[in-house]
């Protein structure tokens, strides 16, 4: 009998000629935890559509528990008990959690819907994760955060063999991940196989009990937890040294930019005053529903304030709508690359042209030389990983994408630029190259926001950091005086 | 963790019934406005209007709400109805052309279902595709002229009264009612119909067959059609091949009306049978009071326009 419950061997792929994997390995055993790294497109997400049906490999063969395995679509890999919490959220709006948590093995009587027993199950399995929400509230109404909190139920409640996690906490802070944690641990005693993929070092090194590593489609090599360190580890994935992941550079900081003044949204956001200087980076930390994303939204003119004034240097500005904000110097990447950032069906060109197109005319028409220069000039800046600016932007992946966002707005040439979770599910590789982008902007006297769930990051590259719970601000903190502890327990509202 | 009962939430219950609200408020009006409105004689002719219309938007609704669309039922009522005619002349008990008619929806329907899932042609097309061929279809098998000649027994399936008062045709919308209400809100089919209109690829990644089940919401708004098509030409007393052009445009209306969402995924049963009441009122009312059909055209595009509104805003307010 194998000592692994899955077996992936010499599994190849390609896409329009394009080889996506080639000759990768993989073993698990059963009960461990199993990281899978590598950066964006070095083919972790194409191995694991292969092990859940939804691609079909070109070569090599997979046994899963001691048989030989090929699954045509998922319902056939979650048959043979595995499961799948996908890195791209899959949430029917329209449809109540209960509802959302059984699509695809509806509990039933017969061919008859079960609904009492499906709410039932649906209550348990929330209140077990601790997430306070109603099972009957419409997907609609969740945040991100909550919704990748559901798609998490949806896995675990399958009672699978082998569940994949693909980037699970990308939109959930600490609390919630330890609750996470602590279900892999009892999933684990049961004898359940975790592939965990996830950029976050610290999880891994945390939870995972051996790493598999990929680079370019290519399998680079599998260690235990406890023979690898985050350099080596990096240098697995990258194929060369990083020797710092946070790089700051040194900014002069000046004159107040941008004065927000008792700044409310209803119940979301109470009272919220605070200071942005002129070379500083600027960060907000807090747990989901604290109320940051609302807080920038309401800056930034996406939703109406229902208290407040804003400064912009010294002068009283009233913003009611994004156009506003960017006609005064505002910028905001917002936390949603897919949803609220890209045009996914645009080129790369399309996109980063989008805001400041009024810049590239010529006599006033839409002049196409102009704008080829121009993301011609971002590509290479920001050094996005395109075959050509005709490349269109769903196609690229998650840190190319998340640069040709900033792109776009760096265009426009703001003073202030503000990031909502800027670095959420992009790979070690681009998220030093948007810290390095952050420290030239404020090098050059502009200033940043950054809001992020990850301390260790805000800890990187701040200078000062905001701290809100459930709508207020409750902790600032200079850049001598950052600790995480600290930072957690303004986070969670607890007295420091 | 504490549970709160929720109090009355007023907005949530104007959002969910509110259809029926405006129904009952338009009854009203149009009450008011002509005493002939509310005469019986003339209620049970809406009621005869609205269950052929009826009868096909229930089956329109099962592809929207899956996501999809369909041009062609017009087609495929006056193709059937053509069939059933020529089927219905005394020859045969009145089955064969019932069985006739479905059968030829639901060859239709596959069509379209195997065109939209299987060959990936976006709904519009394929539908719009199978429209004009149908029609086309019709006339040739009609030789371009209504068959006339149906049996007396056929013409009483919609001029007959149940117990001397409730026509059969109300009679067969309300068992169509019935079963479309049931396989919608009871069963996992009727669920996995709004998962799939809600967001296509959670359904397919969840293990959802995604294709069959297109292909079978297409089949079922063609058996709708078919039946529709039968009943049309008792009604009539012809098979016309011109039979239900354009009554894709009131289905695709009633559903609208009634609160189910061009994006698919949402909607609800009583919405699209009040939604074809309402038109049906609308009309009727509108007759009575002596306006031409020109204006007629006008009124129901407006209104049309102010339902999608309606649920469109009342999505993006949060």
């Amino acid at each position: 009998m194998s000592e692994y419950i899955l077996e992936m061997k010499n599994i190849s792929k390609s896409f329009s000629g394009v080889k996506a994997l080639d000759n990768v390995m993989l073993q698990v055993k059963p009960g461990e935890v199993h990281a899978l790294m590598g950066e964006n497109g070095a083919g972790k997400s194409t191995l694991m559509k292969i092990l859940m049906g939804i691609y079909s490999s070109d070569g090599g063969e997979i046994i899963m528990n001691g048989g030989k395995y090929k699954a045509n679509n998922p319902k056939e890999a979650m048959s043979v008990g595995i499961s799948m919490i996908h890195q791209e959220l899959n949430p029917i709006l329209d449809m109540p959690v209960y509802e959302n948590i059984f699509v695809g093995r509806e509990l039933h009587k017969g061919i008859l819907v079960d609904k009492a027993a499906e709410l039932k199950e649906a209550r348990r399995l929330l209140d077990d994760l601790e997430i306070s929400v109603s099972p009957q509230m419409m997907l609609r109404d969740l945040s991100v955060a909550q919704c990748q909190l559901i798609e998490i139920i949806k896995a675990i409640s399958i009672k699978a063999k082998v569940i994949i996690m693909d980037e699970p906490t990308s939109a959930i802070t600490d609390h919630e991940v330890n609750v996470l944690f602590s279900h892999i641990e009892s999933l684990r005693k049961q004898g359940t196989a975790i592939i965990y993929i996830s950029h976050r070092m610290e999880e891994i090194f945390k939870i995972c009990d051996r790493i598999t590593v990929m680079r370019d489609g290519q399998y680079v090599g599998t260690d235990t937890v406890k023979n690898l360190d985050e350099n080596k580890l990096i240098k697995m994935m990258v194929g060369r040294e990083i020797t710092d992941v946070f790089p700051k550079l040194e900014a002069e900081i000046g004159e107040v930019v941008l004065k927000a003044k008792n700044i409310s949204r209803g119940k979301r956001v109470k009272d919220i005053s605070f200071d942005l200087r002129r070379g500083e980076i600027l960060g907000i930390a807090g747990l989901v529903g604290a109320g940051r994303t609302e807080l920038v939204e309401g800056l930034f003119g996406i939703e109406k304030l229902s208290a407040g004034e804003i400064y912009i240097h010294d002068r009283k500005v009233s913003i009611h709508s994004p156009r506003d904000a960017i006609k005064h110097g505002l910028a905001l990447v917002t936390e949603d690359r897919k949803g609220s950032g890209l045009n996914l069906g645009g080129t790369v060109e399309d996109n980063i042209t989008t805001i400041a197109i009024k810049k590239l005319l010529k006599g006033g028409l839409v002049n196409k030389s102009n704008m080829r220069k121009a993301a011609d000039e971002y590509i290479d800046k920001l050094k996005i990983k395109t075959p050509s600016r005709d490349q269109a932007a769903r196609n690229l992946s998650g840190g190319n994408q998340q640069k040709i966002v900033i792109s776009k707005w760096l265009l426009a040439e703001p003073e202030i630029i503000i990031m909502d979770e800027p670095t959420r599910g992009i790979d070690v590789g681009a998220k030093r190259d948007i810290y390095l982008l952050m420290g030239e902007l404020v090098k050059n006297g502009k200033s940043v926001i950054v809001i992020s769930s990850e301390i260790p990051e805000l800890m990187g590259i701040c200078d000062r950091i905001l701290v809100m719970a459930e709508g207020e601000m409750t902790g600032a903190l200079s850049r001598g005086d950052f600790s995480q502890e600290n930072i957690m327990a303004y986070a969670s509202a607890i007295e420091a | 963790m504490e549970k709160v009962k929720k109090p009355f939430d007023k907005q949530r219950f104007i959002k969910e019934y509110g259809i029926i609200l405006i129904f009952v408020v338009l009854v009203a009006v149009m009450t008011i406005l002509s005493p002939n409105f509310a005469q019986p004689k003339n209620l049970i002719n809406i009621l005869k209007q609205t269950s052929i219309n009826g009868i096909l938007s229930l089956g329109m609704m099962f592809v929207i709400i899956s996501g999809g669309f369909d041009l062609s039922v017009g087609s495929i009522v006056g193709v059937s109805g053509v069939a059933a005619a020529y089927l219905g002349m005394g020859e045969y008990p009145l089955i064969i052309p019932l069985l006739a008619c479905i059968g030829l929806g639901a060859l239709f329907g596959l069509g379209n279902g195997i065109g939209i899932s299987f060959g990936n042609l976006p709904p519009f097309i394929m539908t719009l595709g199978m429209m004009t061929v149908l029609r086309g279809l019709a006339l040739v098998i009609s030789g371009g002229q209504p068959v006339t000649g149906i049996s007396g027994e056929y013409v009483n399936i919609s001029s007959g009264f149940l117990f001397g008062i409730i026509p059969y045709l109300a009679v067969y919308f309300v068992i169509a009612i019935a079963i479309c209400a049931f396989v919608l809100t009871k069963t996992v089919y009727g669920r996995r119909i709004y998962s799939c209109g809600g967001n296509m690829l959670a359904a397919r990644v969840s293990g959802i067959n995604v294709k069959a089940m297109q292909t079978s919401v297409y089949m079922i708004a063609g058996i709708m059609a078919g039946v529709a098509g039968f009943l049309l030409t008792a009604r009539t007393t012809v098979g016309a091949p011109t039979a239900g052009e354009g009554y894709e445009m009131d289905a695709i209306t009633a559903c609208v009306i009634g609160g189910v969402s061009m994006n698919g995924g949402t909607g609800k049963w009583y919405g699209v049978v009040v939604g074809a009441l309402i038109i049906s009122v609308i009309a009727n009312g509108l007759d009575i009071l002596g306006v031409s059909s020109h204006y007629q055209k006008i009124i129901k595009g407006i209104i049309i326009i102010v339902a999608v509104l309606a649920d469109v805003n009342g999505k993006n307010a949060r």
